[in-house]
């Protein structure tokens, strides 16, 4: 049995001070045994001969110092087995479902290792969500980690559960599974995803950890970690492909801000700790396939742009650690349109090595790099019409605008269900290109005009 | 004072020792796994102690070890094809230790033990050598011949040397009063390696890139930055740069990047073929991949790690690019340990060394003259990643307060496809007057006429801009609506480069200068025949323009250009008859 101790000196915000301890270990797991008979759990942040400082997860409240301190020896571990799939457990990994409690295979540490770059396989299976934006323009694969950049009040949750609900490898049957890690979403969000897992029967192929708005923010910090080892273990383990949704990373940011500013860190940017790249970069980089090994991990986190700023420390931080960003657009949102992604600050980098002849379609890069720049350019021309009136466009400005127009409506705009395969993606923007001028493709190879333009089409038909 | 003392205190990877006799720099093995650290900070008896590894578990109490040695890499054969983690442990050797994950506690050393190397003397018995000399070669990889260095310490009058089949740490030569020489040496990463002289770069590092050799260059010895923000294709640059950079040696350091482009880089290396020796390009490149996950303190080794292999083949008489991705993350482990260690911060954050070690590293680049009297150069290629794209940031700014070529990216650009999304109002290039008598020489009399006249036009396209943003472009004058034909000509066939395309991923010097020339002399044949009375219309349709566009991408381009050259001719003939 371990010592308890009741030398508490100072107790502030979410940190307990323990003194005059034995030699405790960094990472430690605590339990904190209140007066009242109840338990709390902390992880040491600071340990010295002197003095160990304790981040209590489930918060301080009630705590005064007569609480009986136990250091348990070892780091956080989450118990894994096949049977997490199909169950709802708390931020901090106990079951909410009213079920027995997981009689584990393993115990894993939840800080994960890093991937030896050198053991990685770079990531190239397309994954098909069925969404036109991302399918043509920001091609999902296997084992990356693109986040949902989205912002209050707009239909990121949709989205998700769509993505998760249609996302498919073709023609493979592979197991997969839904690992969901809710950080700070409140209780009706929640409720929102569970009723459509448990609407379209995802749940049995999904494990659940909850951590709502009015659950302790402290938490926060290990319930990803939970999450994204529950993953892997399935992932590695048990041959599985995994696709990790963490929504909403913004919450867990203010949580690792509250806890930078109760333990008097030097701010960084806007109060966010120093560390907070190196931080989120420990969830992040646990995407990926692994060379011999069947499963991959994929990311899709939810995260929400405060006032929209791109800029803002946690979407700046994150793009630059995850392989791309899809963009909600308020503008397209307002205008009625669903999925309103705003392809133009979109992007995903591992699009090259997921698409082509042998993946998806040969002409598929040249038909997105083409979509892109004319978009572009037409949204570019809109601005210029408010001042100067459609009027004062060249024949081809107008070409082009109107381009943006029909891309928004045709290519952006789908229904909540509408499950589109990469040809119909790339057919409707064959179509649309096809209303410029033919001299205007410039970044499309010949051959690919010849085979797949409708004009030419319809003309070898006629041939035929 | 003994050389065993104790942890006092853990905070992530900052640990307190205490009770151990320590000198600043000195690589400590601190708890009972060993894990490896760095002293970078001494009060009273207790030392500071950065740790490469993962701290968790470890305890107060826990015993830590000198080694008395600085943070030192091991140089000799065998470091090309290699790819190691920030502090030079194989990652290959790590993964057959440890498994697909990285664990602690593991040593590996830098170079193989096992492997044998043919070493050919080319001093003899009795020769009088000094540091930095050398003393034979081995054939490291099949167009890289190694030379072995006196360590820049060591001389003397060679008593006996070998030849033959060695490994690294066995004896090849020894001196008359008895130091023996192997094929390895270490040298502290913190310490530049010693030089006879510095140079000043006049010859440019050919990148295969237009808007990079073309409009601006960056001497073989001289220092480039490329800022951008996320999603503007620095990752894409850089590796551009790695892959046909006409360096012999290559080092390429992932400092705190993401791990699936990594192994990216690692499996696409070794299939590219060098285009001038048809051989692998990983066999003249040593790469150090230090990913966003891995300890902070290994990520901020890495950069020093690079540098000293760099300056290593550098002293061979190698030219070598050394391309770090990115220098952001270097600065922001330094950020983070200088919290730790609850130093008085600069600004934002960062602590005020920050522009000193900066310049530190950038000093270490630069064309020299070796001890051993050979020229060799490193030229270093630093991406900067700006929280928000915002160049005024304090990486940003201190960079550009040393380097000499700025690569703006544009994350505009980007969005609209135009790659490289380099942007050529922003960017500049100080070798382009020191590297004109090259050109003059190697490319053509012409060049740098070519390149002003281009970038000029491209500045006045930019200053139309503003007036069509107002009125519409239908308003301007015509000749000037041809001005902004032939900028975007410029834009569209000569700065858009495909990474991705077989052909257009590298572009040689006479294909760069015959593609601008026929652009630039388009243009000129088009204004005139406009002066002529040749309507607008009629020269905006001429298929030759058309036909420019793709001619980038032709396998046989010369030939193609020569077709077109000629259709342009002809066009312009008729135009002239109407």
């Amino acid at each position: 049995m371990t010592k308890e101790y009741k030398t508490i000196s100072q107790i502030s915000g979410p940190l307990i001070f323990v003194e005059k301890t034995e030699p405790v270990g960094y990472n430690e797991l605590v339990n904190i045994n209140l007066p009242d008979g109840t338990t709390k759990r902390g992880q040491v942040l600071d340990t010295s001969d002197d003095i160990v400082v304790v981040q209590v997860f489930e918060g301080t409240g009630g705590l005064n110092r007569d609480c009986g301190v136990r250091f348990t020896g070892e780091t956080i571990k989450l118990p894994v087995s096949k049977d997490l799939l199909g169950r709802i457990l708390s931020g901090a990994g106990e079951p909410l479902d009213g079920g027995p409690r997981i009689v584990p295979e393993d115990r894993l540490e939840i800080t994960g290792a890093a991937i030896n770059p050198y053991a990685r396989l770079p990531p190239k299976d397309f994954i098909q969500t069925g969404i036109s934006t991302i399918d043509g323009m920001n091609t999902l694969v296997r084992g990356q980690k693109l986040p949902i950049f989205s912002g209050s009040g707009l239909p990121h949750n949709e989205i998700a559960l769509q993505i998760a609900r249609q996302a498919r490898v073709r023609g493979s049957n592979e197991p997969f599974a839904v690992v969901f890690a809710a950080m700070g979403i409140t209780n009706e969000e929640a409720q929102y995803f569970m009723a459509d897992f448990e609407r379209t029967g995802a749940l049995e192929r999904a494990v659940v950890f909850l951590n709502l708005a009015d659950d302790p923010a402290v938490e926060r910090l290990i319930t990803p970690r939970l999450a994204l080892t529950a993953a892997e273990y399935l992932a590695y383990e048990h041959d599985m492909h995994v696709l990790v949704i963490l929504t909403d990373i913004t919450n867990y940011c203010e949580a690792l801000r509250q806890m930078g500013a109760a333990r008097e860190e030097v701010p960084g940017r806007r109060g966010y700790p120093g560390y907070m790249y190196t931080d989120l970069a420990s969830l992040y980089e646990r995407a990926g396939v692994v060379k011999g090994r069947k499963g991959s991990v994929t990311q899709f986190s939810i995260l929400s742009m405060p006032g929209d700023d791109i800029t803002h420390p946690i979407p700046d931080l994150s793009g630059y650690i995850t392989e791309g960003q899809i963009v909600i657009s308020r503008e397209l949102h307002r205008k009625g349109i669903y999925p309103p992604v705003n392809v133009l600050p979109s992007l995903s980098r591992l699009m090259n090595s997921g698409i082509g002849a042998t993946r998806t379609r040969e002409d598929h890069k040249a038909v997105s790099d083409q979509c892109y720049a004319a978009y572009a350019e037409g949204k570019d021309l809109r601005g210029l019409v408010a001042i100067v009136g459609k009027d004062a466009l060249s024949d081809r400005d107008k070409k082009f605008l109107e381009f943006a127009d029909m891309f928004e409506d045709r290519f952006v705009r789908q229904g909540v269900d509408e499950n589109r395969d990469i040809e119909t993606t790339l057919s409707i923007g064959w179509e649309l290109l096809a209303e410029l001028p033919e001299a205007q493709l410039t970044r499309i190879d010949n051959k690919y005009i010849q085979k797949y333009h409708p004009a030419h089409k319809a003309k070898e038909k006629e041939g035929k | 004072m003994k050389n065993k003392g104790e942890i006092y205190r853990i905070s992530g990877p900052v640990v307190i020792i205490t009770g151990l006799n320590t000198k600043m720099y000195d690589v400590v093995k601190v708890g009972n796994e060993g894990l490896m650290g760095e002293v970078i900070g001494i009060e009273g008896d207790k030392s500071t102690v950065q740790v490469y590894e993962e701290t968790s578990g470890v305890r107060p109490g826990e015993p830590v070890e000198n080694t008395g040695m600085s943070l030192s890499v091991e140089l000799g054969p065998g470091l090309l094809e290699s790819i190691y983690d920030g502090i030079q442990r194989p990652l290959p050797v790590l993964k057959e230790k440890m498994g697909d994950f990285i664990k602690r506690g593991v040593s590996a050393n830098g170079l193989s033990r096992e492997k044998e190397w043919d070493f050919v003397p080319t001093v003899k018995k009795g020769d009088k050598i000094n540091g930095g000399d050398i003393i034979g070669t081995v054939r490291e990889t099949l167009n890289i011949e190694h030379r072995i260095l006196v360590p820049p310490t060591i001389s003397g009058t060679i008593s006996e040397i070998k030849k033959g089949k060695f490994k690294v740490d066995q004896v090849i030569c020894t001196l008359e009063d008895g130091k023996e020489l192997t094929m390895m040496q270490k040298w502290p990463v913190r310490k530049p390696r010693p030089v006879s002289k510095k140079m000043t770069p006049g010859t440019p590092l050919i990148t295969g890139q237009r808007i990079l050799d073309g409009l601006f260059p960056v001497a073989k010895g001289g220092t480039a930055a490329i800022p951008g923000p996320f999603g503007s294709g620095k990752t894409v640059t850089q590796q551009q740069l790695a892959k046909w950079s006409d360096t012999e040696i290559v080092v390429y350091i992932g400092c705190g990047e993401r791990g699936n482009e990594m192994a990216d880089v690692l499996y696409e290396f070794p299939e590219i073929k060098d285009p001038k020796t048809g051989r692998p390009l990983m066999e003249r490149t040593v790469l150090i991949a230090n990913t966003s996950n891995m300890p902070v303190a290994a990520r901020e080794a890495s950069v020093y790690t690079g540098i000293t292999i760099a300056e290593y083949y550098r002293d061979m008489g190698y030219d070598v690019s050394l391309m770090a991705d990115s220098t952001s993350r270097w600065a922001e482990a330094m950020r983070e340990i200088s919290s730790r260690l609850e130093e008085m911060p600069g600004e934002e954050g960062y602590p005020a060394y920050l522009a000193a070690r900066l310049s530190e590293f950038y000093e270490r680049a630069g064309k020299v003259k070796a001890l051993s009297g050979k020229e060799g150069s490193i030229t270093v290629i630093g991406a900067v990643s700006p929280p928000g794209g915002d160049f005024s940031e304090p990486i940003t700014q201190n960079t550009l307060r040393i380097v000499k070529v700025f690569w703006a990216l544009d994350a505009k650009l980007a969005q609209r496809r135009h790659f490289p999304s380099i942007n050529w109002l922003n960017s500049y290039s100080l070798y382009t007057k020191a590297l004109g008598p090259w050109y003059d020489e190697h490319v053509s009399p012409d060049w740098v006429k070519l390149r002003n006249d281009a970038m000029e036009l491209l500045q006045k396209e930019s200053e139309l801009q503003e007036i069509v943003q107002l009125v519409g472009s239908d308003a301007l004058p015509e000749d000037q609506q041809l001005t902004l034909e032939v900028a975007r000509m410029i834009r569209e066939y000569f700065l858009q480069q495909n990474a991705y395309h077989e052909v257009d991923t590298f572009c040689p010097m006479d294909k760069q200068f015959k593609l601008l020339k026929s652009i630039m002399s388009w243009g000129d044949k088009a204004h005139n025949a406009l002066d002529g009375g040749a309507p607008i219309e009629d020269i905006m349709k001429l298929k030759s323009k058309d036909d420019l566009a793709k001619v980038k991408y032709e396998k046989e381009f010369d030939k193609a250009l020569g077709v077109i050259l000629k259709t342009m001719e002809d066009e312009f003939a008729k135009l002239r008859g109407k």
